[in-house]
């Protein structure tokens, strides 16, 4: 038996119900069709509700699924039937935050797909193999952001030399055509 | 299409679906990734190649065996540079394309290198995906960096080690084992997440030493633990020690409960819940107990956060089904969350009242649940049914209120599950509640004149067919069963047909009608629906005189007296020939034995190191090894035979259960046999038995084995003879005697010289009870079989079980003594329930039916009275039965 608590899996999906992004931790669909059916169901029996300020619950197939919306983007997170509900939600909460963090407050599906390694790497960050790492959204946010100097920071902070250098890339590439 | 992440441009606020990966393409992005092979790399843009790459795996896309080997060689040349950035994405790209083994050696260097970086962040990452991705050989290389690094003095690294300790105990577990002393260590970090994630891995270490679990999480109670998740694990673990120490029967003051207790008033709510909940689910958890977790559920109840709400009521829900009584000062707060936002609490507090509500409390109830059922879910109102269903057995005196709302949903849209259980509950309401009889079948009658589902049409025709006849007017119905037969598919109307043909039969007055009605069908267009038709027509044509009416009477009524099971493996074994299938030769028994026998042996095998299964299992195995006896076929047919007795301790030397197999003028006793000892072989291996108490048996002959290896069992016979037809009763003490010869375990030969040396083992007593003349024969239609049955020869009696933990034990010892079959589920009794009847069956020796009626009621003190109503073809079997229960 298994107690510490685990996360079955993370799904963050668009206003129609389809993949922004998402992570299963749990062998519970084994493929990308049973993938696929699980959100659809999630997607449906959640989309009427709102939870736009609180956290909302509902269960669903013996799982617990709590999710909150922001803008096109609907947040899930999934644990088994016996799970403490509210570990689930400091989960989720956690990764709202965060995204809110990396996005700059800018919650909706353009920016999440316009930083989408930066979603990747915060998934990674909350949840290792289905046991919470961390759930605290600075630390997540911090580890995820990393050095906002970098080159690779998000694109909406670019510096200068970076845009230079984006300009010499296009510059050097029309040149080799 | 090149550098769509960095074509930031104002132009995409009027495309309506703009996503930097719109049209992206596997076979596009695969040929983009050769810029990791890139003499000067681009960190941004090959950032950019992964987050495509990890968007195709993400969005379901499969890579080929060659195409993920060839991304996985490209990409790990990029850990030639230095950015941080990169670097995350190429740790995850690693983790996303799992190498295999061979492959995973290229960059393992690289990872190590990374393992020991001042980077705190590569650190932390490598570890996690080094130890994602290692096989046992490498670990042992890295083991001393993993050690060292769950010591680290940032928690981010010493974290990401524990937690990939707690992945590689399942594949490595004796590895990881020996990192104990780090993790103890981890335990005292003042970082919340060390503490929690030190925790889980050091009790996974230990969990198979019950001693150092309870050492270690006693410990910790004493108030050295920071992290809420940690406490919440703690919680958990200690609910499992308080099991634990139950099951090993340390009784007294229930240990560690203080401790839950006081985690109830922790600060964080996820503390408090874990505690609420371990405290309900605690075994035999007494309401004092349960008084303080209640009190703070309660209090969640009204809460804002909806998962708090949430989370409360669906413990309470959990704790309604075993103590009502606890949960019914909640009940004024889980009224008001009945028009929650949030269906899902809607549906549990509904439930849970249903289940805590009292009588009075039933109407205003169902008034508000009728406001909330058009606006959910089917699967929330199937909840809320079967609520309802077992509210109804309950209070019997508001089925009308019940009933009406049932009718109401059920004329309302719906899907097959949920019209099923409206159905079944009205059933059971018409079954449980005489009164609500004629309402409930016509409401079912309305139901099936616009019902789409071909199941429930043919089960409520079934249903009305043997209800129906015998309400006050039965010709009301018949409009509604005649309308299937022009209105329905081939399967309903074949059943509309036979439930024509029993009301025909039932009300004499009826008859010449329905015959008219019958001779309509004869013309349908389906061959089943003209066979029956034809059939019942015949049937019902006849003269009437008693004899037929009895036959036409079982024919339409009676149900097959064989369990399908058996009549299923009789038919595979039936072989063309002159002689024709006979059903009386299908054995009658309903089997549970094998089930039984199981189990045992699963027991038995982890001492033994799973024997072969015993060559005679279940009843079909007794027959066939009885028969092939020849010195037993004179003794004519098995009428039963016993499930095993244990004659032996578990572990011991030999084990040894014995069958009894009853005939009518004998019993026969097999003893099987095994010998666990691999050092000896048994030779001529006896049981000698001392009947000196079983006055009526007389040992007629035995059936010695001749030879008993090791693990392999045998049976030996031992053959009494009885008085005809009667329930002969005794004791019988039973002697194991046996030639020893010793045995070269190696070979498994015996030394050819060694003469053995002779020995006994005393067997435990046997008992043939009067149970053992009883065979296990369910009627499918109890009522009817009761009343079929002659009152005049009705035997009733009281008797007083005395003192019993629960209205189960009583009902267990009384079936378990009877030896009789459980029908219409009777077996289940609703928990709390002070009174009790259950129904049973079977066939006594010499092929007499009997039914029982048994009536049990508890008063306060637990003191346990029983009627007993006993019904059988033969009178005095019904006065044995009573016997049987006056002696036992």
């Amino acid at each position: 038996m298994e107690l510490p608590p685990k996360v079955k899996n993370i799904l963050l999906l668009d206003s129609e119900g389809k993949r922004v992004a998402v992570k299963y931790y749990s062998d519970d669909w084994p493929t990308n069709t049973a993938k696929e059916a699980f959100e659809k169901a999630v997607f449906t029996k959640t989309q009427k509700t709102s939870s736009r300020t609180e956290v909302e619950v509902t269960e669903l197939e013996n799982n617990i699924i709590v999710y909150k919306f922001a803008q096109d983007l609907h947040f899930f997170v999934t644990g088994g039937n016996e799970e403490n509900e509210l570990i689930l939600a400091s989960v989720l909460q956690g990764l709202f935050d965060a995204v809110t963090l990396l996005l700059r407050g800018n919650v909706d599906k353009r920016e999440a797909l316009d930083n989408l390694d930066l979603i990747f790497l915060c998934f990674d960050e909350i949840i290792d193999g289905g046991i919470v790492l961390e759930t605290d959204a600075t630390v997540i946010a911090g580890k995820v952001g990393i050095d906002s100097t970098d080159p690779n920071a998000p694109l909406s902070e670019q510096t200068i030399s970076q845009a230079l250098a984006t300009a010499r890339e296009h510059f050097t590439r029309s040149i080799l055509k | 299409m090149a550098q769509p992440l960095v074509k930031k441009d104002d132009d995409h606020d009027d495309e309506l679906e703009y996503s930097p990966f719109m049209g992206i393409e596997k076979g596009a992005v695969l040929q983009e990734a050769r810029v990791f092979n890139d003499a000067q790399v681009d960190p941004r843009r090959c950032s950019q190649v992964i987050t495509k790459l990890l968007y195709l795996l993400n969005q379901g896309e499969s890579f080929t065996k060659v195409e993920a080997t060839e991304v996985f060689f490209s990409v790990t040349k990029l850990f030639q540079s230095k950015d941080t950035g990169l670097r995350r994405m190429v740790y995850l790209i690693i983790k996303e394309l799992s190498p295999s083994s061979d492959e995973v050696i290229i960059v393992t260097s690289s990872l190590m290198k990374d393992m020991n970086s001042k980077i705190d962040m590569y650190r932390a990452n490598a570890i996690r995906v080094l130890c994602r991705i290692i096989d046992g050989t490498l670990l042992t290389q890295i083991e001393r960096y993993l050690k060292q690094a769950i010591v680290d003095k940032n928690p981010v690294v010493s974290s990401a080690a524990l937690v990939s300790g707690l992945h590689l105990l399942r594949t490595n577990p004796e590895i990881v084992k020996r990192w104990s002393n780090e993790v103890q260590e981890g335990i005292q970090s003042r970082s919340a997440l060390v503490q929690f994630h030190a925790l889980a891995l050091l009790h996974q270490i230990r969990q198979n030493d019950r001693l150092a679990v309870s050492k270690l999480v006693g410990s910790l109670t004493r108030g050295s633990v920071r992290s809420p998740l940690a406490q919440c694990l703690l919680i958990r673990y200690i609910s499992q020690v308080i099991r634990d120490m139950a099951n090993h029967g340390q009784s007294g003051e229930r240990p560690f409960y203080e401790f839950l207790e006081s985690c109830l008033r922790h600060k964080a709510e996820m503390v408090i819940l874990e505690a609420a909940r371990a405290i309900t689910e605690l075994d035999g958890v007494t309401s004092r107990e349960l008084t303080p977790a209640i009190t703070v559920l309660q209090l969640f109840l009204s809460s804002p956060r909806p998962v708090l709400r949430f989370a409360a009521v669906r413990t309470l829900n959990k704790v309604a089904m075993t103590h009502p009584m606890a949960v019914t000062n909640c009940n004024i707060d889980m009224e008001s969350l009945i028009s929650d936002q949030n269906r899902s609490i809607a549906t549990l507090a509904i439930t849970t009242l249903l289940k805590t509500g009292n009588e009075s409390s039933v109407e205003r109830l169902m008034k508000q649940i009728t406001n909330f059922m058009s606006d959910i879910a089917d699967e929330f109102k199937i909840v809320v049914v079967e609520a309802i269903r077992s509210l109804c057995v309950k209070f019997p005196l508001k089925y009308r209120s019940l009933m009406t709302f049932l009718s109401n949903i059920l004329r309302e849209e719906g899907g097959f599950e949920y019209k099923r259980a409206i159905v079944d509950s009205i059933v059971t309401i018409i079954r449980d509640i005489p009164d609500a009889k004629e309402s409930g079948l016509l409401h079912l009658c309305e139901f099936i004149e616009d019902c789409e589902f071909t199941y429930l049409s043919t089960q409520i025709l079934h249903f009305l067919g043997i209800e129906g006849p015998n309400t006050s007017d039965p010709s009301k119905y018949i409009r509604y069963i005649y309308n299937r037969v022009h209105l329905e598919n081939a399967t309903v109307r074949a059943a509309a047909v036979s439930t024509l043909a029993k009301f025909g039969f039932m009300v004499e007055s009826l008859k010449p009608r329905i015959t008219i009605l019958l001779k309509r069908c004869i013309y349908d267009s389906d061959d089943e629906v003209r066979d029956r038709a034809t059939l019942f027509l015949s049937v019902l044509g006849g003269d009437g005189t008693v004899d037929t009416d009895k036959e036409t009477k079982d024919f339409l009524f009676g149900s097959l007296e064989v369990p399908l099971v058996n009549l299923e493996t009789s038919l595979k074994n039936y072989e063309p020939s002159e002689e024709a299938f006979d059903v009386n030769s299908v054995s009658r028994e309903v089997k549970s034995q094998p089930l039984a026998e199981k189990k045992a042996q699963g027991k038995k095998s982890t001492g033994l190191g799973a024997p072969p299964a015993a060559p005679a299992s279940g009843f079909d195995g007794y027959e066939k090894l009885l028969s092939s006896i020849p010195e037993f076929a004179a003794f004519g047919k098995v009428f039963k035979s016993s499930p095993p007795v244990e004659l032996t301790e578990p572990e011991t030397e030999y084990a040894v259960n014995v069958v009894k197999h009853i005939y009518d003028s004998h019993v026969v006793l097999q003893y099987n046999c095994t010998n666990t000892v691999p050092e000896q072989l048994l030779e001529r291996v006896n049981v000698i038995v001392d009947a000196s108490e079983a006055e009526e048996f007389n040992e007629v002959t035995s059936k010695a084995l001749n030879s008993l290896p090791y693990d392999k069992p045998g049976q030996a016979f031992v053959v009494f003879k009885k008085p005809a037809g009667v329930p002969a009763v005794g004791k019988f003490s039973n002697t194991l005697t046996f030639v020893v010869k010793e045995v070269d375990p190696s070979t498994g030969e015996a030394d050819a010289d060694d003469d053995g040396v002779e020995d006994e083992y005393q067997l435990e007593d046997l008992e043939v009870v009067a149970g053992d003349y009883m065979v296990k024969v369910g009627v499918s239609n109890f009522r009817n079989a009761w009343e079929s049955m002659d009152e005049e020869d009705e035997r009733v009696d009281e008797y007083g079980l005395g003192q019993r933990d629960s209205l189960g034990e009583a009902v267990n010892a009384v079936t378990d003594l009877l030896g009789m079959q459980i029908c219409e589920g009777t077996e289940k009794i609703p928990t709390n329930a002070r009174s009790h009847t259950c129904l049973l069956s079977g066939v006594y020796i010499g092929n007499v039916k009997v039914l029982v009626r048994a009536q049990f009621g508890m008063d306060s003190s637990k003191d346990i009275a029983m009627k007993l109503t006993v019904r059988a073809e033969d009178v005095s079997v019904a006065d044995a039965i009573h016997e049987i229960v006056a002696c036992g």
